[in-house]
């Protein structure tokens, strides 16, 4: 009986800090959602109104018209996506390499991918800016996608290595004995296998891709090339601090991450778990 | 015999002809985007390298930068901001997020959401986070002053943002928010490769709660959390986007990559700016090691 008893307080316990937990996590969005739809007055009322007393659009509207977030929208997706195929197109063979063939140095060559991933932005942001600035790429897609390969390629190496590491043994020598060549093992078999996981390390490598700051901010100067994460941060002006319409900007950025975090989220922990932690 | 053996070593050969071949291309596009700049950033380093002065002529000074940065007062400052920030982060994120794992490692109701909550703050840039928060903590209408209030912790409205103190509780507690979640999550699916079986014979063998956290749990999530730790440390010590969003690095708030940008991207020093470039990658270099002599070779061993 007493244990009983005591069951239904640790479940209830458990709930509370589950929900505490999740509420402290999703508190913030739910704030900045509130403040998107509030009229003008009730952002700066004092104390703080929680609900808003009417619903308002005004800040949606003003985000794709005082803003050129549409542009940035478009801008954020080419980089990311263009970088996050790059990537795994010249990442794949490498991790195959790296997880199922034999030779000498493959302990080098994993420590200096892991290496490559741990260099600070800071320390290739000049002698990119430079590169950058003598082909004329400042403000160019390309020239964004270049530095962002120095990140999300050691990233999808590194990431792909564990899923192929992961596939039973065995393949290599069944397919040597059938006198299949390397490539053939590689593109027909190896390949098909390990699609579901090329799906989850790019989806890690678009989101980091996505959400990257220093480098979108030193090489892309021009209003019209500027990705979200930089285009809203710089929102506010010497005159005004429009918190309206960041509230609502961060809520049109921020809906289709929950909603591709909701669907794919077993892929992208999958992804995120597999040896491979990288934020 | 040895017809076998010359045979095994003509595959070996083979294979690792083949592995090269594979490489090439993802080595090419790294020595060229990655190696090379570092070095290039190295050598600019030893110059003397405003770009508003090109009529210096770029001069090679060898260390001098690095040694003025050790008579920069503020390069001091900002390294002393870095540390204090990178160990108060990562201990929080740590703890907490270790604790939120442990609470959670059974299935239950829910989830699946829990879930997805958690993994929504990694997903958003961090200077979105940075700027939601920075609205949270506005000191007359904000959401963090209002809660406050209303518990009756603090009577007075306070402009958080505008001293020291106050900056560095509300860029640590931003940063917490964003990864301690990403941190339980990572803890969770290293808690879940531990076999129940493992728990029920210590049990059975009467060891206590501690001791089956100490001995069971622990070696068990060690390679996990470790991994987890390093990428952690390594991203607060590089701290830029939040900082340069929520408060610009003022009231010593001022990252070493933040004061390394200034003096590349403001002021066009890349000389000066190469230099702390140049000592915050050895910083990174010296905790990545740290990290790596204790995980050993758990990391390779593939």
């Amino acid at each position: 009986m007493q244990k009983k008893n005591g069951s239904i307080i640790t479940k209830i316990l458990f709930y509370l800090f589950v929900i505490v937990f999740v509420g402290i996590i999703v508190l913030p969005f739910f704030w900045q959602f509130l403040t998107s739809i509030k009229p003008m007055a009730e952002i700066s009322a004092i104390p703080a109104k929680w609900i808003p007393s009417s619903v308002h659009g005004q800040f949606y509207v003003n985000v794709f018209e005082k803003h050129p977030f549409a542009r940035y929208l478009i801008n954020s997706f080419i980089v990311a996506t263009t970088t996050t195929l790059l990537s795994i197109l010249i990442g794949a063979s490498a991790a195959y390499a790296l997880a199922r063939l034999r030779f000498k140095g493959k302990k080098i060559m994993l420590m200096a991918i892991l290496s490559i991933s741990m260099f600070p932005t800071i320390a290739t942001l000049s002698p990119i800016y430079l590169l950058l600035k003598d082909l004329r790429l400042l403000n160019t897609y390309a020239g964004l996608v270049i530095p962002y390969i120095t990140f999300a390629l050691p990233l999808s190496i590194w990431l792909l290595t564990n899923f192929f590491a992961q596939l039973p043994k065995g393949f290599e020598e069944a397919a040597a004995i059938d006198g299949c060549s390397r490539a053939r093992v590689f593109f027909q078999i190896m390949l098909p296998l390990i699609k579901p996981a090329i799906f989850s390390v790019g989806l890690i490598v678009f989101i980091n891709a996505w959400n990257e700051y220093i480098y979108a901010l030193t090489f892309m100067t021009n209003d019209l090339m500027r990705t979200v994460p930089v285009g809203i941060s710089l929102f506010p002006s010497n005159y005004e601090l429009p918190w309206g319409d960041m509230a609502a900007a961060t809520v049109v950025v921020t809906v289709p991450l929950i909603i591709l975090v909701l669907i794919f989220q077993k892929k992208i922990i999958a992804g995120l778990t597999t040896g491979g932690v990288k934020e | 015999m040895s017809e076998k053996k010359k045979k095994t070593s003509s595959i070996m050969k083979t294979e690792a002809r083949d592995a090269w071949i594979m490489m090439t291309p993802a080595i090419l596009v790294l020595l060229a985007i990655a190696v090379y700049p570092i070095l290039r950033t190295l050598w600019i380093s030893l110059h003397e390298m405003v770009l508003t002065d090109p009529g210096s002529g770029y001069p090679f000074i060898g260390f001098q930068n690095y040694l003025n940065i050790f008579k920069d007062e503020r390069a001091i400052t900002a390294i002393i901001f870095t540390l204090k920030f990178t160990v108060t982060t990562v201990v929080l994120e740590f703890l907490i997020g270790f604790a939120a794992a442990l609470i959670m490692n059974k299935p239950f109701r829910g989830k699946g959401i829990v879930r997805a909550a958690i993994l929504i703050p990694w997903a958003i840039p961090t200077s979105v986070s940075a700027l939601m928060w920075k609205f949270i903590y506005n000191d007359q209408y904000g959401l963090f002053i209002d809660i406050l209030m209303r518990l009756g912790i603090i009577e007075k409205y306070q402009a958080w943002l505008s001293t020291s103190s106050g900056s560095f509780m509300a860029l640590v507690i931003t940063d917490v928010w964003k990864t301690a979640p990403y941190m339980a999550l990572l803890i969770l699916a290293g808690l879940q490769m531990v076999p129940e079986e493992l728990y029920e014979a210590a049990k059975i063998d009467g060891a206590n709660v501690f001791q089956r956290f100490f001995y069971v749990t622990l070696p068990t999530v060690k390679t996990t959390a470790l991994v987890a730790l390093l990428f952690r440390t390594l991203d607060a010590f590089r701290v830029f986007d939040l900082i340069s969003v929520m408060t610009g690095g003022a009231n010593g708030t001022e990252s070493v990559s933040v004061y390394a940008y200034n003096h590349l991207m403001k002021f066009l020093d890349f000389g000066y700016g190469s230099a702390m470039a140049v000592m915050i990658f050895i910083i990174v270099f010296i905790i990545s090691l740290i990290y790596m002599r204790v995980l050993g070779d758990q990391i390779t061993d593939m």
